[in-house]
């Protein structure tokens, strides 16, 4: 790797304190290179070449002759391989004095490390411990950022799993397990949701007639049956924007997106309703139920608050009761006392 | 005990004995769950109850599969990460046994909340060695027959020849003889600095 007689006594130095460095004569030419360096290369093709021409120096800019690069001396060079794979370099060019004074400026010592792009340069040439300097901590960081992302990995695989399960309870946290329809605490969540972000929609709260009879006579199993059947019916009749959920026994809420017009709750309450009564078959056994509904819209409201919306939706409920079964109510906040009332059993407007 | 060391046995059993052996032990423990996870921190009295029940079910002393977790950590493949962290210590085997002393740092760099026992190379001769292995405050688990299989096939992946020993132990440290009777013995296994 030595070429000049004269730098037998250095030489051998600057290979095990800082084997990745080259001694560049007067004109620039490689006239020995590091036994780390030598490995960037196929064989020893960077004895006699010129800095130049191994490497690109892009920073700082200089005019390209060895005159202006030793001008640049202790400053941090930035420099890329010309060949492939072009790694990126760090560098430091340093004039290296001969043993007679005259000699100095001869020679100079061009030191180089990998500096960010250590990974995949380690990789590129094939490297070892032994590359680098005793002191060097190159191999430490290696080991470092290879450790990192192994625990980074471990790390990663655990939040995900972590994740898995949350969604998991949260879905059956959320969740009424025998309908399959969204819980009380669900619907909590979903109007939390709808009134921080100012839309509108009508509330339907939903009481089943005649369900405790079916409970009773024909079982609790015909009564779960049933239920799924109702669970089943609403979520059919609804969009998919709109929310089912089972609030009780045989309590639900329906939340109607964007939905303002009481007209139309009053035609979506009748038809559900006329659905919920046509009979449900349960092990040869007629089940016959049917619906009691109370509606109220947010839009009739100047600040709709949640608790004054169900308040009033049960107050709905309790007029479509009082009026008898299968009606359904639509609150109106104005007119308490005409509310608009619609009887499934005799098609009565609203 | 951080969850790596409950991985390590599970990963372990698991990997050389089935996941059955695993599930029978963990079933018997009675534990609520059947995997350990690598980055929580467990119970310290759980590893000793998944090690006894593991000694049990494989009717063998806890000791042997103590040094059988230290060897599966170096020698299979899905514990790669290991091998390779530990083989960033030294070139040649012996530059590994004196960096030993380094062990727990480095564990610590990797993952801050892991303690591994205190390691301390003493030469007694050229290539007689005598590691102390001083178990962590509290530790539920000996960690001087993990090493020793750790060291085991550490010297088979440098290609060194070794006799190693358990010498004896007191109350916080066990003591392991290292005879490196050839630094370069057998071929060993290649290891790239970058890996792929």
């Amino acid at each position: 790797m030595t070429a000049a007689p004269d730098l037998a006594g250095i030489a051998p130095v600057l290979d095990r304190l800082c084997p990745m460095y080259a001694i560049l004569d007067a004109q620039g030419r490689v006239v020995h290179a590091g036994p780390t360096l030598v490995k960037l290369w196929p064989s020893d093709m960077a004895i006699g070449q010129t800095v130049f021409g191994l490497f690109n120096i892009r920073r700082p800019i200089f005019d390209g002759t060895m005159q202006g690069l030793l001008r640049l001396s202790g400053s941090k060079l930035h420099l890329s391989l010309r060949a492939p794979p072009h790694t990126d370099l760090k560098g430091v060019l340093v004039p290296l004095c001969g043993p007679q004074p005259d000699e100095g400026g001869r020679y100079a010592v061009l030191n180089l490390s990998f500096g960010i792009s250590v990974q995949e340069a380690v990789r590129a040439f094939s490297l070892t411990g032994g590359d680098f300097a005793v002191t060097d901590p190159t191999v430490e960081m290696l080991y470092l950022i290879e450790a990192k992302s192994a625990a980074m990995e471990a790390s990663r695989k655990l939040n995900q799993r972590l994740q898995g399960a949350k969604v998991a309870a949260e879905e059956q946290a959320f969740t009424d397990t025998l309908t399959g329809l969204k819980n009380r605490r669900a619907l909590d969540a979903i109007l939390t949701r709808l009134m921080d972000s100012e839309q509108d929609f009508a509330l339907l709260h939903v009481d089943l007639d005649y369900f405790k009879t079916v409970n009773d006579s024909l079982g609790h199993a015909a009564g779960d049956h049933v239920l799924q059947a109702v669970a089943a019916a609403m979520v059919d009749e609804t969009r998919s924007v709109d929310t089912v959920a089972r609030t009780g026994g045989d309590e639900f809420v329906i939340i109607l997106s964007g939905v303002t017009d009481p007209a139309r709750v009053g035609e979506i309450a009748a038809r559900l309703i006329a659905r919920i009564e046509r009979p449900v078959m349960f092990q040869g056994q007629t089940c016959r139920i049917s619906a009691s509904i109370g509606a109220a819209l947010t839009c009739d409201y100047d600040v709709p608050r949640v608790p004054r919306l169900i308040e009033d939706a049960d107050h709905a409920l309790y007029a479509a009761k009082h009026r008898g079964r299968g009606c359904h109510v639509v609150y109106e906040p104005q007119a308490q006392a005409d509310w608009s009332v619609g009887r499934n059993a005799d098609s009565c407007p609203h | 005990m951080h969850g790596l060391v409950n991985r390590a046995i599970e990963r372990f059993v698991r990997d050389t004995y089935g996941r059955d052996t695993w599930l029978g032990v963990m079933g018997q423990l009675d534990l609520g769950y059947s995997e350990f996870e690598s980055m929580l921190i467990y119970e310290p009295q759980v590893t000793a109850q998944v090690l006894n029940a593991t000694s049990d079910a494989l009717q063998r002393p806890v000791d042997e599969v103590l040094e059988d977790i230290g060897t599966y950590l170096v020698s299979h493949p899905n514990t790669a990460a290991v091998r390779r962290l530990l083989r960033f210590s030294g070139e040649t085997f012996e530059d590994f046994l004196h960096s030993l002393d380094d062990l727990p740092d480095r564990a610590r760099l990797a993952v801050s909340d892991l303690t591994v026992p205190g390691l301390e190379l003493a030469d007694q001769s050229a290539d007689i060695y005598c590691l102390h292995v001083y178990n962590p405050h509290g530790a539920t688990v000996r960690f001087g027959p993990v090493v020793l299989g750790l060291l085991r096939a550490m010297a088979d992946d440098y290609g060194a020849l070794v006799l190693l020993d358990y010498l004896n132990r007191t109350q916080s440290c066990e003591r392991l003889r290292i005879h490196l009777l050839a630094s370069a013995h057998g071929a060993g296994r290649a290891f790239v600095l970058g890996a792929s």
